[in-house]
């Protein structure tokens, strides 16, 4: 009945839905994709205000940025809004693919090598002021492709988290912290008894990784150029870690029922525990009748090795007012503003004129940030942490596995990465 | 019907009929175009395109790259095929228990609940509905609570003296572990030896992990409740003359479900299962919220990974490459089952006409 009509009116719909699908390729293009060059111009819209995105880890932290960026806000007179992300990564993405993200935003060393290959950021790092202040490994975990893209915010290291109560109780003395292999090996066994594990850690590379790093081994190189997964020193580090799980005296969080070992060590099923700075907040809130201590971690063969972690300021390559993001930026990590940070919600400042009074302000925690000195950081390339999360599954399994095979294994997806 | 003449076209009556028929319809053409048919078609650019996630995917840079997402997932030898596959394994496994199980359960449910002669029809019906009108995000948590190592389920487990394990952060295959319970540790060969999309044969006979089968528990204990409300539905359509029919044709109670009643709920029967099949294919937020993946990726599905590749790896192409593979399958799936549920003639031999006539008989 009636095809002829309503083959013309199909007709009609189908240019309708042609148009729009039009109109929604002609919205993006236009849009050149040199606004991310280094060495460039900075945008300096100054009609325009900075929108801010963090994701944070609490009511102190997002108190604590948004008096900074207030008080930036007022002495430069541009406009800034701090906004928390529920979802980073995911905020971030759609803001990128809109072309409206924030101008300045937190930024993992996972995400760096995504968004630095598509031209989402703006490397501003060189035009740092306060450039050679940051910790130069931390420099290298925001270098992507030579190029320096964004200021470090603050870090975190690995340290030994000691039970001291419970260290007493099994006899031991300051004397006794560990500072070899053998030494862990040896209080891990004294500390193990029927109700507690002697160490407890997270079982993925982001804690075990700390064994390889005294063994002298790495996922990559420094400068991120070369896989050496599977070198003989890596494995080293893993065996080690492997002989302390098979000996019963170290166990991941989640075999003895935590999701962390931080949350192992305050509910004391471990005395020990290898954790981040982040872990006195967590006490605080949570364990805060739990008294310890912090240690370096002990020497492998080849000496003090730690992991390291950090987030970035990223600035977007899309924003209007590259300029003032900038100078945020510089405010944010200058001496004052970190230390501030730290006293409110507790990060190490990423500078080292900030190193000597955030020691005096925190003694306690001064073995976290000795770490830096010799803390090794996570692989950035391009797909890295896909690679690193397929390691954290296959360690899960450590225990009865072949360090030598899970290596070789990440060896070649590493490899895969950078040809 | 007729077919239509010239004259009566042009009469005028009925012309605008069809304009104004189209008129009515296209604020929905319209939002569905915009909503729906154009993302799908800008996701299946996306899926055969190098875009990176900045700007529009039609913008001057990204460029066409044929098939290469879906080869790097289905043949690349990476670590994305791998992925891939043992994602596609983790959700097999759900689907191929989720799917039957809360099927059978729900129809169960169903007819408990509709027997006229149960009391506190209602209250059931009810308590049954419930875990369907919760949302999956606080069910998720309240089953990370459940089975977690020293949580209520390996408790009760304790009491009949079982050593309960560690759900969600146990990695293990529930079939390698019970082959291991005959010393069956690693598999032969041939099965280890051979990979199909990037793991090895034994690794996709590995069955879901303990974790898995947590999450398998709760769809079923989620999904249940709605698909009972379908079968109670269609039970309730039934005219009571078949069974009536069969009782006098001396058939029992088993009988009469079987032959009777069940083959009269087909059409529900096939909406149930498709429902399912989507549902179970798609699932992504008891992963999200629950496991990320985790423990050993055994909880990875192609959804979830979908998700990751695209947000958290700015490989948008890939991400929508897996999207779409994972629409293949469910469109597969589904035509699969509704060939196998189709109206088939009955055979002359498995006909069984009751006439005692046997001239007649067999030859209808």
């Amino acid at each position: 009945m009636q095809r002829r009509n309503s083959r013309r009116l199909i007709g009609t719909g189908l240019a309708v839905v042609g148009a729009l699908t039009l109109s929604a390729c002609g919205s993006g293009s236009g849009f050149g994709g040199d606004t991310g060059e280094a060495g460039g111009e900075l945008t300096s819209d100054s009609s325009k205000g900075l929108n801010i995105l963090i994701g944070s880890s609490g009511d102190a932290e997002t108190a604590s940025v948004n008096a900074a960026v207030a008080a930036w806000s007022e002495k430069s007179g541009t406009d800034a809004k701090v906004s928390v992300a529920s979802d980073l990564n995911q905020q971030l993405a759609q803001g990128f693919a809109a072309q409206k993200p924030a101008d300045v935003f937190y930024l993992s060393t996972d995400a760096l090598a995504g968004y630095a290959s598509n031209g989402s950021l703006l490397a501003y790092g060189d035009q740092l002021a306060n450039k050679d202040d940051f910790y130069p490994s931390l420099v290298s975990s925001f270098t992507y492709e030579d190029k320096f893209y964004c200021a470090p915010k603050d870090f975190s290291t690995l340290g030994l988290v000691i039970n001291t109560d419970l260290w007493a109780q099994a006899g031991l003395t300051d004397a006794d912290i560990p500072t070899t292999w053998d030494e862990l090996a040896a209080v891990s066994k004294t500390l193990t008894t029927d109700t507690q594990v002697g160490l407890s850690l997270g079982g993925e590379y982001a804690r075990l990784g700390a064994f390889m790093a005294q063994a002298g081994g790495s996922l990559m190189n420094e400068d991120n150029t070369e896989a050496t997964a599977n070198s003989a020193e890596s494995v080293a580090g893993l065996e080690y870690a492997q002989t302390l799980l098979n000996d019963g005296v170290m166990s991941y969080a989640s075999e003895i029922g935590a999701g962390w070992g931080g949350e192992a060590f305050g509910k004391q099923l471990s005395a020990m525990t290898i954790e981040g700075n982040w872990i006195t907040g967590a006490m605080k809130s949570d364990f805060p009748a739990v008294n310890y201590t912090v240690a370096e971690l002990p020497a492998g063969p080849e000496g003090q090795g730690t992991l390291q972690f950090t987030n970035c300021w990223g600035i977007a390559a899309d924003s209007p007012n590259q300029a003032a993001a900038l100078d945020l930026v510089e405010q944010l990590t200058s001496k004052d503003a970190q230390l501030t940070f730290s006293e409110e919600f507790g990060p190490m400042p990423s500078i080292e004129s900030a190193a000597d009074e955030w020691k005096t302000a925190n003694p306690t925690l001064v073995a976290f940030l000795d770490g830096a000195d010799y803390a090794q950081g996570v692989p950035n390339v391009k797909g890295a942490a896909d690679v690193v999360s397929d390691l954290n599954a296959q360690l899960e399994s450590l225990k009865t596995g072949d360090a030598q095979a899970i290596l070789d294994s990440v060896q070649k997806n590493l490899e895969a990465l950078l040809k | 019907m007729s077919t239509p003449t010239r004259t009566a076209r042009r009469s005028g009556l009925r012309s605008g009929e069809a304009a104004s028929g189209w008129l009515f319809t296209a604020p929905m053409i319209i939002l569905l175009g915009m909503f729906l048919v154009i993302p799908v078609l800008m996701a299946l650019w996306v899926s055969f395109s190098d875009w990176n996630g900045r700007g529009s995917p039609f913008g001057g840079t990204v460029s066409f790259v044929g098939l290469d997402n879906y080869s790097a997932l289905v043949g690349g030898g990476g670590l994305a095929e791998q992925d891939f596959g043992t994602a596609l394994r983790n959700n097999a496994w759900y689907v191929l228990l989720v799917v039957p199980t809360q099927t059978m359960l729900s129809l169960l449910l169903a007819v408990l609940v509709n027997r006229q002669i149960l009391r506190g029809r209602g209250f059931f019906r009810t308590a049954f509905y419930f875990p369907s009108v919760t949302s999956s995000v606080a069910i998720t948590v309240l089953w990370l609570f459940l089975f977690s190592a020293s949580g209520a389920v390996n408790k009760l487990l304790a009491f009949i003296g079982i050593n309960g394990p560690n759900w969600f952060n146990d990695p293990s295959g529930v079939l390698h572990n019970f082959l291991g319970l005959f010393g069956v540790e690693t598999g032969p060969a041939a099965l280890t030896g051979n990979t199909f999309l990037g793991i090895s044969f034994w690794e996709w006979l590995a069955g879901p992990s303990v974790a898995m089968s947590a999450f398998i528990l709760m769809a079923v204990f989620t999904t249940s409740g709605t698909f009972m409300l379908l079968f109670i539905a269609a039970l309730q359509n039934l005219s009571g003359d078949v069974v009536e029919a069969a009782m006098m044709d001396g058939a029992n109670g088993w009988q009469r479900f079987w032959r009777v009643t069940l083959p009269q709920l087909r059409p529900t029967l096939f909406t149930v299962l498709t429902l399912g099949l989507i549902g179970a294919w798609q699932v992504f937020d008891q992963i999200y919220t629950g496991t990320q993946g985790g423990p050993g990726k055994t909880t990875l599905t192609p959804a979830y990974l979908s998700y990751q590749a695209a947000f958290t790896n700015q490989a948008w192409g890939q991400g929508a490459a897996i999207a779409f593979i994972l629409f293949v399958i469910i469109v597969a799936f589904t035509l699969f089952q509704r060939w196998l549920l189709a109206e088939r003639q009955v055979s002359e031999r498995r006909m069984r006409p009751y006439l005692q006539n046997p001239t007649s008989g067999g030859s209808k």
